[in-house]
């Protein structure tokens, strides 16, 4: 079984002032709609069930509405939920005292938000050193501290501005350094880059990308862009109205969408940045051409495989195996968009 | 018809009994507790008398430059610093030196006193709903309740004095403190509290860090609207013993002095306009972090 950092069991939140005792009716099958013309109560989330694998980057993807930023303040319980459990190495945070969460928030668990939150009246450094100072830190200290995370993000020179002299990529740059200068090993990220200009978020998402290389922190990001969550969920869940309705890795979602909502979404996707020479070759057999990677993404595999000879590769896997074969052929129909069910190819008959 | 051109009122003997057994209930009240709560004040008086006595024998041009000191940290600004020097040149020059220091000395202790007592009470409200429901009508009655009306309760129990004074003049005073430090809290953007929560802030690291900070600004104006109204009721304090700008108003109503009742009056305007200007500027510095907002 694949390790757990964070497991989410079961879980129901409810908005109303009579949750617990709708919770039967909803366990019992009643939809959203229903719940709120009868009871006048909300349905947030709905039976999740996911796991989080450790350090690596695991997304939650939905439209707003679907619960999404419910469901990650669940797991540093900003949010306390109906029903279920939400373990953390193991520990019930549900079960936490008043002190072990405040401890828990503290020292575990970090989090970036989408308006930044930042404190408006402190500088950028005070700002970075908050996490710090919460700890017991003296103020000195924990700038010191939090100095390298300014760098890191590259705002050296901004300690001493305010968050309302800095542009709004700028701003969430002081909020990732304060999450990441309390070496928090989870990382909750709710839909940070969202608020940004499409040119900034790829930027900050290279950031977050090599950071990640280099920290293997326990991620989680949320948010409501498929591309930006194909370009940094090693997993991904989808959620919709309040349910998860897949779950795994980009390929999976591509390749085989769970149902026609998914299908929707993925199939104006640009494929051949996503999907991997894995994913479409021929296991087994071994053929007269060059070796690839098996994780090579398809835009950068054609071109090597159109020059090769006989047009076809290799396909090897992390310690050089040969794992399978690759032909021109599977890439450009790996690539193809899609044709909606039913109408397969009919238009151009 | 009796019954609809009479209106059906409580039997007049009955009514009487009523006021009777209240002003009686109240009179064994202040016969019994008077002397306790009076001791309570003691320390209260013993400061406002020291502190006027101080104002009053201090050379005039060490309270002028020590005003004007107290203006430029306030307000960093020459206009308000040189204002208030003249104001109070022109006051001493129109004999009304004494009385303002007494003025001066009732308000700055009534101020302190209402913002000790109001911005905890401020802060409680804003805690939970149910403590907002139950102080807020307690506010509106004070501030609505004409003067005169609670004077009665409170002269019964202190009798004539300044520390009646001193209590009528917060009553009416303290509410807007209250409100404002309330409503500021209540304010304070979800965001930043958020973020203060996943991070682990504990009640006070909120409290102190993250709403009082970001409330100030509204503080602040309750600080000034206190400050107005406390000035305000100097009339009506003196009417009960408190010395100072109050008592020649007063005077030159029951006579006709025209001149004597402007002097006074503009005397209490001139330091309105003064406390108001340096509060205000005050509470403007301590808001450094919104300038530059226009940055995109």
């Amino acid at each position: 079984m694949a390790e757990v950092k964070i497991g989410i069991e079961g879980l129901y939140k409810i908005f109303g002032p009579r949750a617990q005792s709708v919770m039967e009716d909803v366990r019992g099958g009643m939809s959203k709609q229903e719940l709120l013309e009868r009871h006048d109560h909300v349905l947030g989330l709905k039976d999740i069930n996911v796991d989080v694998a450790p350090r690596e980057i695991s997304v939650i993807m939905g439209l707003s509405g679907s619960g999404k930023s419910t469901l990650i303040r669940h797991i540093n319980r900003l949010i306390e939920p109906t029903s279920g459990r939400i373990l953390v190495d193991g520990q019930d945070v549900l079960a936490m005292t008043r002190e072990e969460l405040i401890e828990f928030r503290r020292h575990r668990v970090s989090m970036v938000f989408q308006r930044f939150g930042l404190h408006v009246h402190k500088t950028v450094a005070e700002n970075a050193a908050y996490g710090l100072v919460i700890q017991g830190v003296s103020v000195g200290q924990a700038k010191e501290q939090s100095r390298k995370w300014l760098d890191r993000v590259g705002l050296s020179g901004f300690e001493n501005h305010y968050p309302s002299q800095l542009s709004g990529g700028m701003q969430q740059r002081v909020g990732l350094a304060r999450a990441l200068a309390t070496d928090a090993e989870i990382l909750l990220m709710d839909e940070p880059f969202s608020a940004l200009d499409p040119l900034i978020r790829t930027d900050m998402q290279d950031v977050l990308l090599g950071l990640q290389e280099e920290l293997n922190k326990t991620l989680v990001f949320i948010t409501h862009d498929l591309d930006e969550a194909l370009r940094l969920g090693e997993s991904i869940a989808i959620l919709r109205d309040g349910a998860v309705i897949q779950q795994g890795n980009p390929q999976d979602i591509i390749l085989h969408p769970a149902d026609d909502y998914i299908f929707d979404f993925v199939k104006d996707i640009n494929r051949s940045r996503v999907i991997e020479a894995k994913s479409v070759m021929t296991p087994g057999e071994s053929v007269d051409g060059p070796s690839l990677p098996h994780d090579l993404v398809l835009e950068e595999a054609l071109p090597i495989v159109s020059a090769a000879k006989l047009n076809q590769a290799n396909v090897v896997d992390a310690d050089g195996q040969a794992i399978g074969s690759i032909r021109l052929g599977q890439i450009v129909a790996g690539i193809a968009r899609p044709a909606e069910s039913g109408d397969q190819g009919e238009r151009y008959r | 018809m009796d019954f609809l051109t009479e209106f059906p009122s409580m039997d007049r003997q009955e009514l009487r009994d009523l006021k009777k057994a209240i002003d009686g209930g109240f009179r064994d009240f202040s016969r019994e507790f008077g002397e306790a709560i009076e001791n309570f004040f003691e320390p209260l008086l013993w400061f406002l008398v020291w502190f006027e006595k101080l104002l009053q024998a201090a050379p005039w041009p060490v309270i002028i430059l020590a005003l004007a000191a107290l203006a430029w940290l306030g307000s960093r600004s020459k206009t308000v610093v040189a204002g208030c020097a003249l104001s109070f040149l022109a006051i001493g020059y129109f004999g009304m030196w004494h009385d303002t220091m007494s003025t001066l000395a009732i308000i700055s202790v009534a101020t302190l006193l209402c913002i000790t007592v109001g911005i905890p009470l401020g802060i409680l409200m804003a805690r939970s709903d149910r403590t907002q429901t139950a102080i807020t009508p307690a506010l509106d009655i004070m501030q609505t309740i004409p003067a005169f009306v609670y004077l009665i309760p409170v002269v019964m129990l202190l009798g004539i004095g300044k520390v009646p004074g001193l209590i009528a003049v917060c009553i009416y005073a303290i509410p807007p403190i209250v409100r404002l430090t309330n409503l500021g809290i209540r304010l304070v953007e979800k965001e930043a509290l958020e973020a203060a929560d996943a991070f682990g802030a504990d009640y006070r690291q909120k409290l102190f860090g993250v709403q009082i900070p970001l409330a100030l600004p509204n503080i602040f104006a309750g600080v000034n609207q206190t400050i107005m109204m406390a000035l305000s009721m100097v009339v009506i304090a003196s009417m009960i013993g408190v010395a100072g700008l109050g008592v020649p108003v007063l005077r030159s109503v029951s006579n006709q002095y025209l001149a004597l009742g402007l002097m006074n009056g503009l005397a209490i305007v001139a330091l309105a306009i003064i406390f108001d200007r340096v509060s205000q500027r005050f509470g403007e510095r301590l808001q450094r972090h919104r300038r530059g907002i226009e940055h995109g």
